[in-house]
C-alpha cells in the first residue's frame, strides 16, 4: 500500500473523521484499520439523515467519511455536498452485487458505495393472523381491528398506501397523493398507533398482530419471538440503502477511499453484517455468510422480490405536499 | 383518620409517577433479553458488556472531562461575576442581572445554533474546545444565580473589619468572604455539573471531530434500538448521584450541627 503512513511518528499520523448511524459498525473494524494504515479514527454517530445532513451543509465540521441513505445522497449530489469518488483508489467496488450500483439515487456509482441495504414489509405473529399474508391489503382488513401498527414516519407509510393503490412511492402526481391519504385516514380508525422504535418490543411481547417493519429489525424481532414471520406485499414495496459517501468537507480524500475500500473487503464486511444484522451489499461477503441466513428470505429476498422495489427519491419541492397529506393524516 | 390516609395515598402516588421510570430502567438493566417486550431471567451481562463498549466509555469520559473543567471554570468566573454585580450600583446592577437571566431563559436550541454560526463565523473547527467553551457559556449565568442570595445575606461590614484589622483585601476575601458564601459557590458548582451532564442540544450543535457526549451517543442508538447496556450506564449514573447527594446531605446536616454545638 503505497498509501501507508508506516513509520510516520504520531504527530503527523492522519486523522480520518467517521461519521456514522449509531451502533452501525463492529468495533473491531476500526482497531483493524487503525492498526493496518496508521491513521487514527475519529468516530462519530447520528440518529437520522437530517442530523448528519445538517452538521455537514452548516460548516464547521471536517468530516471524511459519512453513511447516508438513499433519498439523503441524491439530495447532497443535488447541492454539491459530495465529491466525485476515484474508483481507482476503491478496487473492492468489484464486489458489491451489480443489482446494487447505478440505483437511481446516483446512477453511474460516481459519488456513493453500498454498504446496506433492506426492505420495507410486514410483520405479524402467526399465532393471531392465520391466514396467508401476501398484500397490503391486510393492513385495511377489519378483522384486525386495533391489533394493527403503522410506522410513524411520513414517507414510509404514505408509500405503503401508494403501494397498495399501485402507484409510485415517489409520486408527483397530486391525484394519486390524495387517494393515498383517503386510504390512510380510512385506516385509521382500525390502527392500534402509529409507532417508532418501540415496534420491536410491541411484536416480541404480542402486543399487536401485524406491523409494518424494515427487514433489518425483523431479523431482530423474529430471532426473539418464533410465532413472527415477515413478508414484502406482492404490490411491491421500498428498498433502501446505506452508502458510503465522501463529504466535501473532507480535508483527507486519499485515506477516506482508503477507509472505504477497506470497509468493501470481504472478511471485513461479515464482521459488520454479523453484528448489526442487517443485509449486506457485498457479493464476496454473501459467499462468507451461512447459508442459513442466506436462504432466509427476510435478509436476501429473491430477485422477483428485489424487482419489484422501488428506492425513495428526493421529491424536491413537492415533499410540500407530502407534509401536508402527513398532517391532515394524523390530526 | 380518612385524610391522613388520603394525603399519604397522594403522596405515593406523586413519587410513584416520579420515580416509576427509573425503577423499570434499573429492573430491566438486568433482563438478559434484548428486549424490553419480555423478561427473561437475571444477569449482570450488560454491565460487563458495558465497561467493553470503547466508544460508550469514550463518551463517559468527554462528558466527565467536559462536565468537570466546564463546571470548574464556569464556578471561578461566575462568582467572580457575582461578586462584581453585587457590588455595583443600582442602575448596573440591574442591566446586568437582566443581562444574566436572558441566556438562562434563552431556549437551548438559539443558544446551540448561536453558538455554532459564531464557531464557524471565526473560523474554529467544532471539537472538543468548542463543546467546552459553550457548556462554559451557559453554566456560567447558573453559577451566578446561586452565588449572588449569599452575597445578599453576607454582612458587608465583615470584610471592612477585617481590613481594619490589617487583611490585606485579598486576605480578607479569602479568609472572610469566600467561608461565607461557600454554600452559594458549592451549589453552583453541582448545578452546573449536572446542567453540563444534561445538555444534548447545545452539544449537538458544537461538536465534532470525533467528540460526542453520552446525550449524544445515546440519542444516536435510537434508530438501531437502544441496548440494555445504556439502561446499565443510566443505572450506575443514577446510583452515582444518589450517593453524591446523601454525602452532601450529611456533610450540610453535619455542618448545622457543629453550628448549634458552638452556639
Amino acid at each position: 500500500m503505497a498509501l501507508a503512513t508506516a513509520g510516520c511518528s504520531k504527530e503527523d499520523q492522519v486523522v480520518l473523521n467517521v461519521y456514522n448511524w449509531g451502533d452501525y459498525i463492529d468495533e473491531s473494524v476500526i482497531k483493524e484499520f487503525e492498526k493496518e494504515y496508521n491513521i487514527k479514527v475519529n468516530y462519530e454517530d447520528y440518529a437520522t439523515n437530517e442530523e448528519m445532513y445538517v452538521k455537514i451543509k452548516s460548516g464547521g465540521t471536517n468530516y471524511d467519511v459519512v453513511f447516508p441513505s438513499d433519498y439523503m445522497i441524491e439530495k447532497m449530489i443535488k447541492e454539491d455536498l459530495l465529491l466525485k469518488l476515484d474508483m481507482n483508489n476503491i478496487p473492492n467496488f468489484a464486489n458489491i452485487d451489480d443489482r446494487f450500483k447505478n440505483l437511481d439515487f446516483d446512477p453511474n456509482n460516481e459519488y456513493s458505495v453500498p454498504y446496506m441495504w433492506g426492505t420495507l414489509g410486514i410483520i405479524y405473529n402467526t399465532k393471531m393472523v392465520q391466514e396467508p399474508v401476501d398484500s397490503w391489503d391486510i393492513l385495511w382488513d377489519s378483522k384486525y381491528e386495533g391489533q394493527i401498527l403503522m410506522l410513524d414516519s411520513q414517507r414510509d407509510s404514505i408509500g405503503v398506501a401508494l403501494k397498495k393503490l399501485g402507484y409510485s412511492l415517489n409520486t408527483r402526481d397530486i391525484n394519486e397523493l390524495e387517494q393515498a391519504k383517503e386510504e390512510l385516514i380510512k385506516q385509521k380508525p382500525l390502527l392500534l398507533a402509529y409507532v417508532g422504535d418501540e415496534v420491536k418490543d410491541m411484536m416480541i411481547g404480542e402486543e399487536a398482530a401485524l406491523a409494518v417493519v424494515w427487514s433489518g429489525d425483523a431479523v431482530y424481532m423474529m430471532s426473539e419471538n418464533k410465532d413472527l414471520r415477515y413478508v414484502v406485499p406482492k404490490e411491491g414495496s421500498n428498498y433502501w440503502f446505506d452508502n458510503m459517501v465522501i463529504p466535501k468537507t473532507s480535508q483527507n480524500k486519499k485515506e477516506a477511499e482508503l477507509f472505504i475500500n477497506f470497509m468493501c473487503k470481504p472478511e471485513i464486511g461479515l464482521k459488520n453484517t454479523q453484528y448489526i444484522g442487517y443485509s449486506t451489499t457485498n457479493k464476496e461477503t454473501m459467499k462468507l455468510l451461512d447459508s442459513e441466513i442466506l436462504n432466509n428470505e427476510v435478509a436476501y429476498p429473491s430477485n422477483d422480490i428485489i424487482n419489484n422495489c422501488e428506492v425513495f427519491l428526493d421529491l424536491g419541492d413537492f415533499i410540500k405536499e407530502y407534509d401536508r397529506v402527513w398532517t391532515d393524516i394524523k390530526s | 383518620m380518612v385524610e391522613k390516609w388520603i394525603k399519604r395515598f397522594y403522596a405515593f402516588l406523586l413519587y410513584l409517577f416520579l420515580y416509576a421510570p427509573i425503577i423499570v430502567l434499573i429492573v430491566y438493566s438486568f433482563n438478559s433479553s434484548k428486549s424490553r417486550g419480555k423478561w427473561e431471567g437475571f444477569t449482570l451481562k450488560w454491565y460487563v458488556e458495558l465497561f467493553k463498549d470503547r466508544q460508550i466509555m469514550e463518551a463517559l469520559y468527554y462528558t466527565v472531562l467536559v462536565a468537570f473543567l466546564a463546571s470548574i471554570i464556569a464556578t471561578i468566573i461566575g462568582t467572580l461575576a457575582a461578586i462584581g454585580i453585587h457590588d455595583a450600583g443600582p442602575v448596573k446592577k440591574k442591566l446586568l442581572l437582566n443581562l444574566n437571566y436572558l441566556p438562562v431563559l434563552n431556549p437551548d436550541i438559539v443558544t446551540g445554533v448561536a453558538l455554532m454560526s459564531l464557531y464557524i463565523f471565526v473560523g474554529k473547527q467544532m471539537g472538543l474546545v468548542t463543546m467546552l467553551l459553550s457548556h462554559i457559556t451557559f453554566n456560567v449565568p447558573y453559577v451566578v444565580l446561586s452565588v449572588l442570595p449569599k452575597l445578599k445575606q453576607l454582612n458587608k461590614h465583615l470584610a471592612e473589619a477585617a481590613m481594619d484589622l490589617g487583611a490585606t483585601p485579598f486576605y480578607a476575601f479569602r479568609k472572610v468572604v469566600l467561608p461565607e458564601i461557600m454554600p452559594g459557590i458549592v451549589s453552583g458548582a453541582l448545578i452546573a455539573f449536572t446542567m453540563s451532564i444534561d445538555d444534548f442540544v447545545i452539544s449537538f450543535f458544537t461538536t465534532g471531530s470525533g467528540v460526542q457526549n453520552l446525550s449524544i451517543k445515546i440519542f444516536s442508538m435510537a434508530r438501531r434500538g437502544l441496548n440494555p447496556k445504556i439502561n446499565a450506564l443510566s443505572t450506575l449514573m443514577f446510583l452515582t448521584v444518589l450517593i453524591l447527594l446523601l454525602i452532601i446531605n450529611r456533610k450540610s446536616s453535619l455542618e448545622i450541627k457543629g453550628k448549634d454545638d458552638v452556639a
